[in-house]
């Protein structure tokens, strides 16, 4: 081993200074710090979050994020439009597929080309599918975090049928790498859509499942009822979006407001709302969502149109000048890519607009005041993904 | 852009958002632009930058805050980065050419706000000299806009007038450089060959290309069928 220098030496203590600073729980004249994290569970990865506490009462709370920063819009700029579908599945890991899908839809749109509508309409069942696995782990984990173990363990069984209908449609579990522009690398297997149907009614009855086993618990609904109240205003000013937004009262989902040429105005489905704006709102909301995504889903697999999967494009995808924006309505809300192309083989500048990284803005707002171990719970209720946040 | 049934090319909703901007921040508004049936750009005097945000929050109605970030318009001297670290760099060009909304500087700062009722989205524009990266900060609009100048502070190197705590958001605190600017190097490409370059294939000439994707076309058809 190589002897440090005396500098190094210095920046690694100064180093382990800087984290037991913040790693010791000590009183102050302002009251005590409470550092949650960076590998707490209700973070979802490696989100810090700094508690300044009266007695059992949150005084102010920071978030600190950037563990997991990977730098994708840097990364995205040395790269061929084809080979950022790779990239951008890593942002939110549990519903990869939905991450592709703006993307590619801004490159399409500045090329002015659309996918034919089998490609469309295959693009919605899987994004729908993602959303099903995204959000069904979402349920038992929210279970988990205010005590209930079990939930947890049916959620990832079921979760499992509908990762394993992805995989058999795209061969990747988590990280499908679909979508192409101009349509998708492949077409369905043979009896993927009889599989699919019977995985629908499978995840319905987990929905009655979670019903009975979480919902209507006791001790769920006085840990969530009327813990982390976020006003309509508030959510709007901070821009969140998603199952957040609609469980604070907003009528508002890009599936059926911005459609942006997916499937999802060919069927019918209700976009569901609450007007409460608690924990348990949100967690209501998600549940119904998923119900409203296996309706979905069944009805676009008995409507599935014959035809190509590809439109024509070009062998070497080169994009026009111009800038584009497109976002939807993805598992955690919306996600947007604002691209700007130079006309080359790569994007010029992108801005990811991920829905985490504006759900979250709104936690120090909302942990005021409130006590230590609905923190835990508001945490798990707003739903992020580590990689949704720090991209 | 072409002109297609769908999209006609006057697009009265997104034109009476550029007018109304302009009656009620006049010069103000210096540069729009509008993608009939999809986007509306609006560029406002940085002066203008934080009562633009007002005008169309309180006045007409895009009470919903999306994003804000920037681009830095100036052309990557290091390229795509694809080829071999021994080849020469591509010719560095330092011609700024902005996009939609026109624009003079290196830097802007963008934002998207929407309004739910009206199902649209604005994109405000602004330009930041280069002697003088600073701007108002949004953060009597918006709530939501605090990370969001926090990141565009560290990653750009543009200052918010009125942001209390402009700390970095994912950078470490002694992080030197603004990593989004163009001439801030990547260096894990510019150190290592990128890997990919290994199993990219020849290209069939411009002639075997079109025969080469009829022929996928029908596969693909037959497959669906």
């Amino acid at each position: 081993m190589t002897a440090l220098t005396e500098r190094q030496q210095l920046a690694y203590a100064n180093a382990q200074a800087a984290d037991g600073r913040v790693n010791l729980e000590f009183e102050t004249d302002e009251g005590m710090t409470l550092n949650m994290g960076p590998q707490h569970p209700a973070t979802h990865g490696t989100l810090r979050i700094v508690l300044k506490l009266d007695g059992e009462q949150v005084i102010s709370c920071e978030p600190i994020m950037g563990y997991m920063h990977r730098g994708y819009e840097k990364l995205v700029e040395v790269r061929t439009y084809p080979q950022v579908t790779t990239l951008v599945n890593r942002i939110d890991w549990l519903g990869s597929f939905a991450n592709e899908v703006p993307f590619i839809l801004a490159a399409e749109k500045l090329m002015d080309i659309e996918a034919p509508p089998r490609a469309q309409w295959i693009r919605t069942i899987l994004f729908e599918l993602s959303r099903i696995s995204n959000i069904s782990l979402f349920v038992g984990d929210m279970a988990l975090h205010i005590g209930a173990i079990s939930a947890a363990f049916y959620a990832f069984r079921d979760r499992e049928y509908v990762l394993n209908q992805i995989e058999a449609a795209t061969g990747g579990r988590f990280h499908p790498n679909f979508d192409r522009i101009g349509g998708l690398k492949d077409d369905l297997p043979k009896g993927w859509i009889a599989d699919t149907k019977a995985t629908m009614n499978k995840i319905r009855d987990f929905c009655d499942e979670m019903e009975t086993l979480v919902e209507g618990n006791e001790i769920f609904q006085t840990r969530t009822r009327g813990i982390g109240v976020i006003p309509a205003d508030v959510a709007l000013a901070y821009g969140m979006s998603g199952a957040n937004l609609r469980a604070s009262g907003v009528d508002w989902d890009l599936r059926r407001d911005e459609p942006v040429g997916l499937a999802w105005n060919e069927c019918d489905w209700n976009v569901i709302t609450h007007p409460d704006g608690d924990s348990f709102a949100r967690f209501w909301v998600r549940l119904q969502e998923i119900r409203e995504s296996t309706r979905i889903v069944d009805q676009l697999l008995d409507g599935l149109p014959a035809g190509p999967i590809m439109a024509k494009v070009p062998r070497i995808i080169k994009v026009p000048e111009g800038e584009a924006w497109v976002a939807t309505e993805n598992p955690l809300g919306e996600m947007g890519y604002y691209v700007v192309s130079k006309g080359g083989l790569g994007p010029f500048r992108v801005k990811i607009r991920t829905a985490s990284f504006n759900n979250i803005a709104v936690i120090p707002w909302v942990t005021r005041g409130v006590y230590v171990p609905d923190v835990v719970t508001i945490l798990a209720s707003l739903y992020f993904i580590l990689g949704d946040i720090d991209r | 852009m072409e002109e297609t049934p769908e999209a006609p090319a006057v697009d009265e909703a997104r034109q009476a958002i550029i007018d109304k901007l302009t009656t009620e921040l006049g010069d103000a508004v210096v540069g729009s632009h509008i993608q009939p049936g999809h986007d509306v750009w609006v560029r406002v005097t940085r002066e203008a930058w934080r009562t633009a945000g007002l005008v169309a929050r309180d006045q007409l109605g895009y009470r919903y805050f999306e994003y804000l970030s920037a681009i830095d318009w100036l052309p990557s001297p290091f390229g795509l980065s694809e080829n071999s670290p021994t080849d020469a760099l591509p010719e560095a060009s330092t011609e700024i050419v902005t996009g939609h909304g026109g624009g003079d500087t290196r830097f802007q700062v963008i934002a998207r706000v929407h309004s739910l009722s009206q199902k649209m989205g604005i994109h405000l524009k602004v330009d930041l000299p280069d002697d003088d990266l600073s701007i108002t900060s949004w953060l009597p609009v918006f709530a939501g806009v605090n990370w969001h100048e926090r990141e565009v502070h560290e990653m750009f190197g543009i200052t918010f007038a009125g942001h209390p705590y402009l700390r970095n958001l994912y950078l470490p605190g002694e992080f030197e450089g603004h990593p989004l600017r163009k001439d801030f190097p990547l260096l894990a490409r510019l150190v290592k060959p990128w890997p990919g370059i290994v199993d990219v294939e020849p290209m069939p000439a411009s002639g075997d290309d079109a025969e080469a994707e009829a022929a996928e076309a029908t596969e693909t058809e037959e497959a669906a069928g």
